[in-house]
């Protein structure tokens, strides 16, 4: 009789999961105080740490000067921060700097403009990280005849463009204007091959669609000059928008760049391409990004016919693609090399053409294997873009600096730096998180 | 019957009486370097031949039939598939790759493509067929080697021997007229030997050409029309399968036959 009194009782309480405060002190227990030295290191470690978490919340906020007062020029009387420096943070100086350092030297008026820009980009990214999203639309054979033709045209547009502009200034006469029905014309047909393109692209596949009229869109609101827009040229812009239009595009254009660099680099069929691929790879890896920069801003206008002006964005925004495809090409290669041979056999012994093979096989394997790696390498550029400093390009970093050079304000370095990295970590932080969830995603459903 | 040999003309009398020669090898030789792994291979291969490969590791059983479908290419003498010669030219490859379907030791199925996907990939992609046609013929295939209710898995999420049948599935999928098989079974546990063997056994009886390299000598008794033993490059003897197992007329294959019986 006893035992079956006792019986249910104990069954109970080994099939029931044990409580989760149990669990959790169970797990303290094993990890954080299993034995006399971890139960002192955890100590130490949580005093250190209470220690300076109080410590930077009374300085960042109890202790912290939020506003300043203005005199009557509109200079920044900071007396309260310098009296309160080293025991409180001045946050006044973002207050009075942020528009400076996001946007830059752009009219401040129109900082709307870039405003929008970098919620663009913002949602850019969102857009693009739901895999969701990547689905092919709908694709006929006319569709994709349209957007070839539209793309082509506008290419074929700007290439006589650029042709008059040569011969122009080769007959040394730069300023010439070309027949005015003939720029009509030419015109017309770029603004047309343009729309049309983004709407065939658009509707074959989505994705594509939406970067190719966001990007668009940003580029409107940038330089203006139409809609009603004041033109703003490339020199004014500065700050958060800068920054994330060479990473963007330094990642977007350099990522493709870097898988055919790759796939050239292990070519056997065409050693000559195989060589140039090691060539650039080398090159490129071989020296500083400054003198990649300082490459394409001082040499590379001395290699263009004279009145071809190519903008320093632009310029640096070429050295950023050709260094960054440099890198991501090794990361890639890596990818390729690690992918078993066994695959790319099954592929050709069914009968897959070169770059069916690579397209539905290999690459969407051997990029798998590399996403670490690779989002390693974007962050690395996305803070890298900071250096178009040196080519007189005011980035997120640079326009910090320049914040700081304003003579009221030059003794808050410490706060200027802290917002600039809490931006830069949330970026990089996102990036991160992405792609841990993206290999997450990939390998719940295959596993090997 | 009781006559034949490696030479030549007896293939070729065998030839006439089962119909065209679909794989002929005439004097292959082929080297890694300076390592001479094919010597002189001359085979003939009639349409709904049966051909079963056996040999010592080593003895370049592998490079021959992966030299029938270009994945490794021979040096010297000259290999035709279906009249086509084989060389470097890109359009005959295509075409011979098509025709020549292949099942690798290690199965190679696609590891980021469901079975299905597995299966379709190359009828959408070389033979251009619509998708839905696709996975129609896919299915049929799988059906064949009995496992259709697998399809929308991953291959990770399979067995070995479920693996092995659903490479038996895609390769068949192209719908091509020979099947090369690369010791199928080698990688696999005992248990799961015999289903893909039975569904190699099925294949055979539909009529369809084989070569085979494997050591499973109850596979190549029961659906062989011909053994061929390589050694150190070399076919060494050919026949079929009663008189290889139970006469062996060289050394080496008498030898090779003690260790295989030995070694089960
Ligand atoms: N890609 C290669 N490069 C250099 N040598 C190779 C290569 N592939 C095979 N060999 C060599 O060629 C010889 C024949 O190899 P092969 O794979 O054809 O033998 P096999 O008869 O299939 O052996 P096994 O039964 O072990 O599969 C071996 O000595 C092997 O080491
Ligand atoms: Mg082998």
């Amino acid at each position: 009789m006893s035992t079956t009194l006792s019986n249910p009782s104990s069954t109970q309480a080994q099939s029931a999961p044990p409580p989760f405060t149990t669990r959790a002190g169970a797990w303290l227990k094993a990890n954080l105080f299993n034995s006399w030295l971890s139960t002192a290191t955890t100590l130490a470690l949580l005093y250190v740490i209470v220690r300076s978490l109080l410590a930077f919340v009374d300085w960042a906020f109890i202790h912290a000067v939020w506003s300043v007062p203005y005199s009557a020029q509109g200079i920044a009387d900071t007396t309260v921060c310098h009296n309160v420096k080293g025991d409180g943070a001045c946050w006044a100086i973002i207050a009075d700097k942020y528009r400076l350092i996001l946007f830059g030297r752009f009219p401040y008026d129109e900082q709307w403009r870039p405003a929008i820009v970098v919620f663009l980009f913002i949602g850019l990214y969102v857009c693009s990280a739901i895999r969701k999203f990547w689905g092919k639309g709908i694709a006929t054979k006319p569709i994709i005849l349209v957007a070839v033709m539209a793309a082509l045209a506008t290419l074929v547009d700007d290439a006589l463009f650029l042709l008059i502009d040569i011969v122009a200034s080769l007959v040394g006469r730069p300023y010439t204007q070309p027949p005015a029905v003939l720029s009509a014309v030419l015109g017309y047909i770029d603004l047309t091959g343009r729309y049309v393109f983004m709407v065939a692209t658009t509707i074959i596949w989505p994705m594509v669609g939406v970067w190719v009229i966001t990007l668009a869109a940003i580029g409107v609101l940038m330089s203006g000059g139409v809609f009603g827009l004041s033109a703003v040229p490339v020199d004014y812009w500065g700050g958060l928008p800068i920054t994330l239009i060479l990473a963007t595009f330094g990642i977007a254009i350099a990522f493709p760049l870097s898988i055919l660099i790759a796939l050239g680099r292990r070519s056997t069929k065409m050693p000559a391409v195989k060589m140039l691929c090691v060539l650039y790879v080398e090159l490129i890896r071989g020296v500083p990004l400054i003198s990649v920069l300082f490459m394409a801003s001082v040499m590379f206008p001395l290699f263009m016919p004279p009145g071809i002006n190519v903008d320093k964005l632009l310029r640096a925004q070429i050295a950023v693609i050709l260094f960054a495809a440099a890198y991501l090409a090794e990361v890639v290669r890596g990818g390729l090399q690690a992918l078993p041979k066994g695959q790319t056999e099954a592929a050709d012994a069914l009968g897959l053409a070169y770059w069916q093979k690579t397209g539905l096989i290999i690459l969407p394997q051997a990029l798998r294997l590399v996403i670490p790696p690779l989002v390693n390498t974007f962050i690395g550029f996305f803070k890298d873009t900071s250096l178009v400093l040196i080519i007189g390009l005011f980035d997120l970093l640079t326009m910090g600096k320049i914040a700081l050079s304003d003579p009221p304000w030059q003794a808050f370095s410490t706060e200027v730096y802290i917002t600039l990295a809490i931006i830069y970590i949330m970026f990089c932080y996102a990036m991160s998180r992405y792609s841990r969830g993206l290999e997450r995603e990939l390998n719940s459903t295959q596993q090997r | 019957m009781n006559q034949i040999t490696a030479d030549a003309p007896m293939d070729t009398l065998r030839d006439i009486s089962r119909g065209k020669p679909v794989i002929v090898l005439d004097k292959v030789n082929k080297w890694f370097g300076s390592l001479h792994v094919l010597r002189d291979i001359s085979l003939s291969i009639s349409e709904r031949e049966r051909v079963v490969v056996c040999g010592p590791s080593g003895s370049g059983k592998s490079t021959m039939i992966r030299c029938i479908n270009r994945l490794e290419s021979h040096q010297e003498g000259r290999i035709l598939v279906e009249g086509t010669e084989l060389t470097d030219d890109l359009r005959s490859l295509d075409t011979i790759r098509r025709e020549v379907g292949m099942v690798f030791q290690s199965f190679n199925l696609f590891p980021h493509l469901t079975i299905l996907e597995n299966c379709t990939l190359a009828p959408i992609w070389v033979r251009k067929m619509p998708r839905a046609a696709a996975e129609e013929l896919a299915m049929s295939y799988l059906e064949r080697v009995k496992i259709p209710e697998q399809a929308k898995k991953y291959p990770g999420q399979l067995s070995g021997g479920q693996q092995q049948r659903v490479a038996i599935a895609r390769a068949l999928c192209m719908k091509p007229k020979i099947m090369l098989f690369d010791e199928p079974t080698s990688a696999l546990d005992p248990e799961m030997i015999k289903e893909v063997l039975d569904t190699m056994i099925t294949l055979a009886e539909s009529g369809m050409t084989m070569v085979c390299v494997t050591h499973e000598m109850g596979f190549a008794r029961q659906v062989a029309d011909r053994v061929v033993f390589m050694d150190r490059g070399e076919i060494v003897e050919s026949g079929p399968p009663h008189r290889m197992f139970e006469s062996p007329q060289t050394e080496r294959l008498q030898l090779f036959l003690s260790q295989i019986l030995r070694g089960h």
